[in-house]
């Protein structure tokens, strides 16, 4: 699929240092529009830390993420404040440690997720004091929309229980509902197959592909999980102790040696020897 | 074998009693010991006035009775608690009339507001029951007004009461410097203090839980000993007086004059006249602070306090500014109080630093974490049984029968206030109200209960 | 010159015993996560109970230097034995039954108790000043300038100064050398941890509050035969100015709650003499807000990193 490359996201020679530790060392990759993207490595490679210099975490040291939206407009990521990212930039995330409103019901979770639209229809609150009609049409819409989603996770049964309630995969897959609410372009998801079991996981990747088709928004994954990895992923980005070792697709990088070899804990020295042996 | 394995049943389950009564006395022994080592020396000895310096005047008695009621005490508690009939007891009635109770709360909210509507009506309502009811209502306000801050949107804010005085003193120099009518002063006091709220809450932006606190108390005595030094502009320890009293839309309610309000609806004068239309000034105030919380509950910024209150970081990653959400969390809150304080300053004609220290701001937040989960209905509750408590403890004449003749249960007050303060806390960590009722629902609406709901980090 | 070396040496002595005080919010404030508002109050408490004693073994008055010597000691040993009693007691009746509990609630609980302790006092000793003529006589005088101002440092000085710095090296040899101190600093990382690897928690937390009650006893005590005059009030202002000290130095630091109780006493010295004295509180409660907003892990303290 020979396409003229139309990226979304551009990560420019991003490096993260927190004091003497270099926990990201000069990564360059670029995800493409309405592809998904994983960044795959060992764990400590640094795959949470891009993703938090990403989103507006962390400062990045050095380096330059470019995010280019779908009218045209070009954000620097590194130098928005962390509510602009979303708001301005249309990049949503999953966190590794699920945060959801656990205090809040599922459907309000996702009404939180559409605060801006509300927050205007509502004229600055003033007029959803004072009990205005467009406030009303415009919740109502959200919960249209928050209804939409639920159902595409499965999770309509559950709409007024807390979120909290919720056990596990169903808390995971709400995340990424609520994340979906705020109608990004970029979605970025940190480990969303973590704890899950081969079911889920399989319906997991149903619902990437059907993100990726029928909301055309591009995907950004960590993932430990090889087979959510491998099934659903356009492109694979390698971490290994900071740095980027591999870039390309599924295919590409399943049969790279250095990739192998990072997995397999080996010695830069050894890393040719494993090469012929593989090959 | 299975006679003797009764026999030595019956002998263990007789030593087992023994053991446990020899136990329960040895625990109470110990408390007992503790509770004379507190007593020497604070109890034992009172530190009195003498000619040259102080003495020493011994309180043994005291000290015995303290003793004995804590030997008395430790045991009888250890009997009730571990006594099989009475915790099953407590179970069979406790949980169904927690129900019942929670089933109750709509309703009791609407009863409430029919029975405040009707109080000055009623045959006992005299000038002291009215005067604890404009009093009780005033904290009812002051309890909405920071459950805005610490119930909705999580921010602990020790300092309120700088808000409250903020409205109080921006009243009475509005009034006095520019002779402005009460409906026009309290709107202006109100914009004041919510603009003071801005900037009281720009700095502490990024504090969390008890550091925000500390320096939300820290702020609040600053302008409390401000207020008292500022001589030329608050009249400093001697506050202001003359502070134009309300009236009944021109018509004023004195003895004397022209346009009397007694004069206009043909009735004989009495000074509970005023007090009534004072009552109904706070209500009515209260009542807005309630239904303008319900709705921006419902409305998105009420969910951005929730969703923030809940976790900030997945708030940004949302998009939602957090800084905006707090500081309108501190105007509006700080806004109300501001009301609040516009309507004491009017209702007594004299304010000074005095009325407005840490312990009211302690008060009007133990009141909001007692009336729990930031609920409105809880909080009203709980300003009703403290300061209605609170009053009930200055007259305890009988307590004189127990504690001796000079026994002053006015200075008594504070000490069960605080005591109360920590029994209430140890109790019910969250508050009478154990959950939360969600603002929207695709069906019906299903309370939350307390062990899911955080209560913010600020 | 001779001006500003007497406040130098009046703000260290102050400096001291606030130091002494934020110890204890500081070493409470590490191993669970709240802020002890009674603890103030603990301070007041252990003023009056040496008060009692001093008065009880007629001090005022003590025919010599030894036997007056003698007493304080005898007082100093008592006061700090009752004192931690009721730091044991506050510990647990109020804070204990809601550790593990939500932010708010300990909170409240120890502004109850803080309100509890003050009007008891009130109460049961009555609420008038207490004065106490001055015990320990005498000082030296170590500077005098052109226009006859001598610069004083009393004995009393002199022995709160050493005092503070006896405890210290104690207790940083409890904290470092012991194994109370280990335990101490197992249940500040992980408590639930400590208590799987054998750490008596509750034990661990209450001598900690101990500790804290002990010290500020000690606090109390030299505050009363400094100034020489008591109320059931003065736990609120020290609390509130210790917790600034704590704070500055950075919580968690026993080095840095002494330090920053220095630092305390020598602002309000200094400011008190050079600019006013109605608003030396002001600016006490100014420095405790600078201080958390601009730097809330304080002068030695660690940064606390929340993980996204």
């Amino acid at each position: 699929m020979a396409t003229v490359s139309d990226p979304i996201l551009e990560v420019v020679h991003l490096t993260m240092r927190f004091g003497g530790l270099v926990a990201v060392d000069d990564i360059s990759f670029q995800a493409e529009r309405e592809e998904i993207t994983a960044i795959i490595g060992p764990n400590g490679a640094g795959k949470t830390t891009v993703f938090n210099c990403l989103t507006g975490f962390y400062k990045p040291t050095v380096g330059m993420i470019r995010m280019r939206r779908r009218g045209g407009d070009t954000f620097l990521l590194e130098r928005l404040p962390d509510d602009a990212i979303n708001k301005l930039a249309g990049v949503a995330r999953t966190f590794q440690n699920i945060r959801l409103f656990s205090g809040m019901t599922v459907l309000e979770n996702l009404l939180v997720a559409q605060h801006h639209k509300l927050m205007d229809a509502s004229g600055f609150t003033v007029g959803g004091i004072l009990g205005l009609p467009g406030y009303r049409r415009a919740e109502r819409a959200a919960i249209e929309k928050a209804k939409f989603w639920l159902d595409k996770v499965g999770l309509i049964e559950r709409a007024d229980d807390a979120a909290g309630d919720l056990p596990y995969g169903a808390q995971r897959r709400l995340e990424i509902a609520r994340a979906m609410c705020t109608d990004p372009e970029l979605l970025c998801l940190d480990e969303p197959a973590a704890g899950l079991n081969p079911r889920e996981s399989a319906e997991l990747n149903e619902l990437l592909l059907d993100i990726r088709e029928t909301q055309k928004s591009s995907i950004l994954l960590i993932e430990h999980d090889m087979g959510v990895v491998m099934e659903v992923s356009d492109r694979i980005v390698v971490l290994d102790y900071g740095e980027l070792i591999a870039d390309g697709t599924p295919e590409e990088v399943r049969a790279d040696p250095k990739v192998i070899a990072a997995y397999l804990g080996v010695e830069d020295e050894e890393v040719e020897e494993v090469e012929r042996e593989i090959s | 074998m299975s006679v003797e394995a009764d026999k030595g049943h019956v002998e263990i389950a007789a030593g087992g009693r023994g053991v446990q009564l020899a136990g329960r006395l040895k625990k109470a022994a110990i408390t007992a010991f503790v509770v004379l080592l507190l007593c020497i020396p604070m109890v034992a000895f009172r530190t009195v006035d003498a000619q040259d310096g102080l003495a020493l005047v011994t309180r043994w008695d005291m000290v015995a009775t303290l003793v004995a009621i804590a030997f008395a005490g430790q045991f009888l508690w250890d009997v009730l608690r571990e006594s099989a009939t009475a915790s099953t007891a407590a179970g069979q009635v406790g949980k169904p009339v927690g129900r019942a109770l929670g089933s109750l709360l709509p309703y009791l909210g609407a009863g409430m507001i029919v029975f405040a509507v009707a109080l000055p009506f009623m045959p006992f309502s005299d000038r002291y029951i009215m005067d604890l009811a404009v009093l009780v209502l005033t904290y009812v306000m002051l309890a909405w007004g920071l459950n805005i801050v610490v119930g909705l949107a999580g921010l602990l804010d020790l300092g309120y009461v700088a808000f409250y005085a903020v409205g109080a003193y921006s009243y009475a120099l509005l009034a006095q410097h520019y002779g402005f009518s009460f409906w026009i002063c309290l709107p202006l006091a109100g914009m004041l203090a919510a603009f003071w709220g801005i900037i009281l809450g720009f700095p502490v932006l990024r504090l969390r839980g008890d550091y925000l606190a500390i320096v939300t108390l820290a702020f609040g005595e600053i302008i409390r000993i401000v207020l008292l030094n500022w001589y030329e502009f608050t009249g400093g320890p001697d506050g202001l007086s003359s502070i134009p009293r309300p009236d009944f839309f021109g018509l004023e309610f004195k003895r004397f004059g022209e346009n009397t309000f007694h004069g206009f609806f043909g009735i004989e004068y009495s000074s509970l006249h005023r007090i009534v239309f004072l009552y109904y000034l706070i209500l009515i105030l209260a009542l807005i602070t309630n239904v303008v919380t319900i709705r921006l509950r419902r409305l998105p910024i009420g969910r951005a306090w929730e969703a923030m209150r809940e976790d900030e970081i997945a708030c940004k990653s949302l998009g939602i500014s957090v800084v905006k959400t707090k500081l309108t969390a501190f105007a509006i809150g700080a806004m109300f109080g501001g009301f609040a304080g516009s309507f004491f300053a009017t209702k007594q004609g004299f304010i000074s630093p005095e009325s407005f220290t840490f312990l009211e701001s302690a008060i009007i937040l133990a009141i909001v974490v007692l009336g729990g989960m930031g609920s409105q209905i809880g909080v009203a509750i709980a300003a009703v049984a403290l300061i209605g408590g609170l009053e009930w403890l200055r007259d305890l004449d009988f307590l004189k029968q127990i504690f001796g003749q000079d026994f002053d249960p006015k200075q008594w007050r504070m000490v069960f206030f605080g005591a109360l303060m920590v029994l209430v806390m140890v109790w019910r960590p969250r508050g009478f109200i154990g959950s939360r009722k969600p603002t929207v629902a695709l069906g019906e609406r299903k309370a939350i209960g307390s062990d899911l709901v955080k209560e913010g980090h600020g | 010159m001779e001006y500003f070396v007497q406040q130098l040496i009046n703000g260290i002595t102050l400096g001291s015993i606030y130091g002494l005080i934020a110890i204890g919010y500081s070493m409470v404030y590490g191993i669970i996560g709240m802020i002890n508002f009674a603890h103030g109050d603990i301070f007041m408490v252990g003023a009056f109970i040496s008060l009692i004693f001093i008065l009880l073994l007629a001090a005022v008055g003590a025919s010599s230097i030894a036997l007056l010597v003698l007493i304080l000691l005898v007082v100093l040993a008592l006061a700090l034995a009752l004192t931690s009693v009721w730091g044991f007691v506050v510990e647990r009746i109020a804070y204990r039954p809601l550790r593990g509990s939500f932010r708010l609630a300990p909170l409240i609980s120890a502004i109850g108790m803080s309100l509890f302790l003050q009007n008891l006092v009130q109460i049961i000793q009555g609420a008038r000043v207490k004065p106490l003529p001055p015990l320990v006589p005498g000082g030296y005088t170590i500077m005098e300038s052109a226009n006859g101002f001598t610069v004083q440092l009393s004995n009393m000085q002199i022995l709160i100064v050493v005092a503070t710095v006896a405890l210290m090296a104690i207790f940083t040899y409890i904290i470092t050398q012991t194994s109370l101190g280990r335990a101490q600093r197992a249940c500040e990382q992980d408590r639930t941890m400590a208590a799987l690897t054998g750490v008596n928690v509750d034990l661990t937390i209450s001598l900690t509050f101990v500790i804290g009650a002990a010290l500020a006893s000690v606090a109390g005590m030299m505050f009363l035969l400094y100034y020489g005059v008591i109320d059931f009030y003065i736990g609120f202002l020290a609390g509130i100015k210790a917790f600034t000290a704590a704070v500055l130095g950075g919580i968690g630091s026993l080095p840095g709650a002494m330090l920053g109780g220095l630092i305390i006493g020598l602002i309000e010295v200094f400011w008190s003499a050079y600019f006013s004295v109605e608003y030396k509180d002001v600016a006490a409660f100014s420095i405790l807000a600078i201080v958390l907003i601009f730097m809330p892990s304080g002068l030695l303290g660690k940064p606390e990193i929340e993980k996204v």
